[in-house]
């Protein structure tokens, strides 16, 4: 039990209920679509970039607590930064995510994002927690075809 | 349901008997003793059919129908034997009727393939049902597509029942094929084929039955039933994975080109005067095929019979009845799929959690359940959720487990509420 409120923490199940910048974005100049067919995660991010400074973000679609929430907190977490700031987000949330149980967690580089870490411990739900970055990364590069985590 | 079944001993099967053969079950997952009940994507396997291959791997290994050794002829020989013992499964007529196959969905595509093509034309047309696994959709579909013929499809009511009136209406003189499943995967509602069977043959269609959730927990009788088709995939009925059976009516099987082609299915190859095919069933198992497995699918088959397909039918009922019940005492499960006949699978979605989280926290409790579309992604949009979570059983399941699922489910509240 305790692997699983390390990975459904409060902050998460808040961002479930209450996802933060949901719905659509007046005046987006990118927008991604990113699905995962197999559970049926789908999201769109919506961006409002300026040179090079993310002004506005906002998502929207449905999917489980894990990709909800990541979503919510992305949003929040890149909202003002410059595109290489938020790719390095990406690469910080990646690199988090995917590496072994054992591995430290350097929350001063990952801020809240850290509470992800938890699914290091569920493998299969690496995919839900990675989605919104991944469309995220690719509205950055101006990549058109929607992009899928499984 | 007598006494002892209400006390939750069974005196239809002796379950914890049963457990010992599938050393698995004894096996911990988080700490937790392991409750499986994702038996519909994949049974356990009793120690007979390891037993099985490891005695094929150890004593009998060669290859089969084309060694003048001692040794091959034995694999041939038992090979043979276990291609019989699927034939009295099914109550086929003759072992011939029974291809090996890899598994249901090569089944179907075979049939799509070789008898589909021949069969179908223009305008014609070929009929499945809303809640098919997408392994008896897609082949129809592609074929249809291929050949300019329509795919229809039978409507459901909400309890996941076929509406029969609407299969009827589908049904015409331009219905060439008309393929269903005998149990659906996702939800449990199990089909009266043998009506449909009957219709479709008023019609001069040809009915496939997709048997993948049939076999493992009923008795089926291919002759009373008259399917001209029936498929179904050994590791779903207790036998290793990349095993299978396509049950085909002699004169249909007989009557169709190869699918496959290579050794092992011709009669003769000449440059000058071409090939020459052999007869069913080697005509479509082409190539050197899963020899250990055929021996294993038997295995589960001696398996299976052992219990007694009766007892099974009526223990896994029971206990499909429990767990029901049960599940519908707790706030905020909704079930999927409620059909007055249905096998042991237990579909359902909650207010508060998606099917993924709740089967993570139940992961978390050593219970292994399917959430996800389950292959059949029509289904679910037509109950307009795009997952369900899926508790499906087997005859090694218990009470208690389906108490340990209600618990579970009751956790997820906890964690979401």
């Amino acid at each position: 039990m305790s692997e699983l409120r390390e990975l459904y923490q409060e902050i998460i199940l808040d961002h479930n209920k209450n996802p933060r910048n949901f719905g659509q974005l007046e005046g987006a100049n990118r927008t991604q679509e990113g699905y995962n067919p197999l559970c049926g995660d789908h999201l769109h991010v919506h961006l409002r970039i300026e040179q090079d400074r993310i002004e506005e973000v906002r998502f929207e679609g449905s999917g489980c607590a894990i990709s909800k929430a990541s979503a919510s907190l992305m949003t929040a977490a890149i909202k003002g930064k410059n595109v290489a700031e938020a790719e390095r987000l990406f690469d910080d949330f990646h690199a988090m995510v995917m590496a072994d149980v054992a591995e430290p967690i350097d929350e001063a580089k990952l801020g809240k994002m850290a509470i992800f870490a938890g699914v290091r411990e569920f493998p299969m739900r690496v995919k839900c927690a990675t989605l919104a970055w991944h469309a995220m990364k690719a509205a950055l590069s101006g990549d058109q075809a929607p992009i899928s985590t499984e | 349901m007598d006494e002892a079944q209400r006390e939750g001993s069974s005196e239809v099967l002796d379950v914890e008997r049963i457990r010992r053969d599938f050393p698995v079950l004894q096996e911990r997952i988080r700490g937790k003793e392991l409750i499986y009940l994702d038996n519909a994507a994949t049974t356990q396997k009793p120690l007979t059919v390891a037993y099985a291959l490891q005695h094929y791997y150890t004593s009998e290994n060669a290859n089969i129908h084309r060694g003048v050794h001692l040794l091959s002829q034995q694999a041939t020989f038992s090979y043979e034997r276990a291609r019989g013992r699927v034939g009295q499964f099914l109550n086929a007529a003759e072992p011939s009727e029974i291809v090996f196959v890899r598994g249901a969905t090569e089944a179907v595509n075979l049939v799509a393939h070789s008898y589909g093509r021949g069969h179908v034309g223009p305008g014609d047309e070929v009929i499945v049902t809303q809640m098919e696994h997408h392994s008896n959709i897609v082949p129809w579909q592609v074929l249809c597509e291929e050949k300019g013929a329509v795919l229809k499809v039978v409507p459901i009511s909400d309890d996941g029942a076929l509406i029969l009136e609407a299969y009827e209406e589908l049904l015409s003189e331009r219905t060439r094929i008309v393929a269903v499943t005998h149990a659906s995967n996702a939800l449990g509602t199990i089909n009266p084929i043998k009506t449909m069977i009957d219709m479709a043959h008023a019609c001069g269609a040809v009915v496939l039955v997709d048997g993948a959730q049939g076999v493992p927990h009923m008795h089926v009788d291919v002759q009373a039933l008259d399917c001209d088709f029936y498929v179904f995939s050994g590791h779903k009925l207790f036998a290793p994975t990349g095993t299978g059976a396509l049950y085909g009516k002699k004169h249909l099987l007989e009557a169709m080109p190869p699918w496959e082609t290579g050794g092992g299915m011709i009669q003769r190859v000449s440059f000058e005067k071409g090939t020459t095919y052999a007869d069913v069933p080697t005509r479509f198992e082409a190539g050197t095929p899963h020899i250990a497995g055929g021996i294993g699918l038997a295995a589960a088959i001696d398996y299976v019979n052992s219990i007694g397909r009766t007892a099974i039918a009526e223990y896994e009922e029971e206990l499909l009845r429990y767990a029901t019940d049960l599940l519908s005492d707790i706030e905020g499960v909704r079930l999927i799929g409620t059909a007055a006949e249905k096998v042991g699978v237990i579909s359902f979605v909650m207010d508060e959690a998606h099917p993924h989280d709740i089967g993570t926290i139940l992961d978390a409790e050593g219970i292994a359940v399917r959430a996800g579309h389950h292959c059949a992604q029509p289904l679910m949009q037509f109950y307009g959720v795009p997952a369900t979570v899926r508790a499906s059983l087997a005859f090694y399941n218990t009470r208690a487990e389906m108490d340990a699922l209600a618990e579970g489910i009751r956790k997820v509240r906890e964690v979401f509420n």
